[in-house]
């Protein structure tokens, strides 16, 4: 027979058991599987032009909602991951792709933070080295007069 | 005890390098603004109807032949309404033709709007699903572009027009059009 403490223990676990509610639920039908998975990647890794840091998946903005409307088209329409990003890149550039592509433009977006945390180990080592040396380097003289200094 | 003062300085020269890298990226740009990517591409293809006139297909060979403004709007969108008074002031008095695409709104509600609010369009492009604002690379409303005579995009306004915007920008860029079509670079 449950108690009352029976019943607050699965009101609790039952309030964190539910499914992660996502913004978009537009039910878009699709023949196959692997076109659903399709689409559900692609609409992932697009951001969404006018809501800063949302995927178009997870976003109620208006063109969040028109764009998933187009992916679903494109990937019915049998187009490939590229094409439906390159479409997306025409229209609105860079911002579009949360992994935007290698090219020119882009390379400091790609190495930057490589190149700074490569230069951040070399001045780390090399204050390090420096910092050893200084330690190590007595002279005989020194030496010769610690060893006076200790055996005072 | 100089060399010692030297190696200080090497930190602050990175931080000094850091701070203005990070404030060209973060601080002294508006992150809702996207360039476009449509500056110096032709004006996509449409055939929609028009907005007072639903038997009438426009394309985009209707604007073709001049400088044109062409201003997206919707009646749910509230810096539509802002800009109104200066779009009504310059199709008034500017002698350029203005033409409105109606995104992703109700067509009832916005001819209401039209008629309650004034008309500076010549013509509407009823785009109720989207489509061509995806293809102009539309995020939102109201954007503004301007398209020259050879139907080319060449400038793109994101936000309310003011009367600043037009004397600073889309003014000037107009004229230019007009007078030395070939000089103006998005």
């Amino acid at each position: 027979m449950p108690t009352k403490f029976h019943r607050i223990v699965i009101l609790f676990v039952l309030t964190f058991c539910q499914a992660p509610a996502w913004a978009a639920i537009d039910a878009y039908p699709f023949p196959e599987d692997k076109m659903r998975q399709q689409y559900n990647s692609l609409i992932a890794e697009l951001r969404c032009p006018q809501c800063l840091n949302t995927n178009i998946a997870g976003s109620d903005a208006m063109i969040a909602k028109d764009l998933r409307r187009e992916v679903h088209r494109m990937v019915l329409e049998g187009q490939s991951d590229d094409d439906i990003r390159a479409f997306m890149l025409a229209r609105y550039g860079d911002f579009i792709l949360y992994k935007p592509q290698l090219r020119a433009g882009t390379l400091v977006l790609w190495f930057g933070p490589g190149i700074l945390f490569i230069i951040a180990l070399v001045v780390i080592f090399g204050m390090l080295r420096r910092r050893n040396s200084n330690v190590t380097a007595l002279s005989d003289q020194d030496q010769e007069r610690l060893k006076q200094l200790l055996s005072k | 005890m100089s060399s010692l003062n030297k190696s200080l300085l090497i930190p602050l020269g990175i931080f000094i390098v850091l701070v203005a890298i990070l404030a060209g990226g973060f601080g002294l740009k508006d992150p809702h603004f996207l360039p476009s990517q449509l500056i110096d591409q032709q004006f996509p293809d449409f055939s929609l109807s028009e907005l007072n006139d639903p038997s009438r297909q426009l394309t985009a060979s209707d604007m073709r032949g001049q400088v044109v403004l062409v201003n997206v709007w919707a009646t749910w969108c509230p810096n539509c309404l802002v800009e109104h008074p200066e779009l009504l002031r310059i199709s008034r008095e500017e002698g350029v033709p203005l033409y409105g695409i109606n995104y992703n709104d109700d067509p009832f509600k916005a001819r209401q709007w039209l008629v309650r609010h004034n008309n500076p369009f010549q013509f509407n492009i009823v785009d109720n699903k989207g489509k061509l604002g995806i293809e102009l690379g539309v995020y939102g409303a109201p954007e503004t572009f301007i398209v020259d005579a050879n139907g080319i995009i060449r400038y793109r306004h994101v936000g309310p027009v003011s009367r600043r915007t037009w004397e600073e920008t889309l003014g000037p860029i107009i004229e230019l059009l007009k007078t030395n079509p070939d000089r103006v670079k998005g």
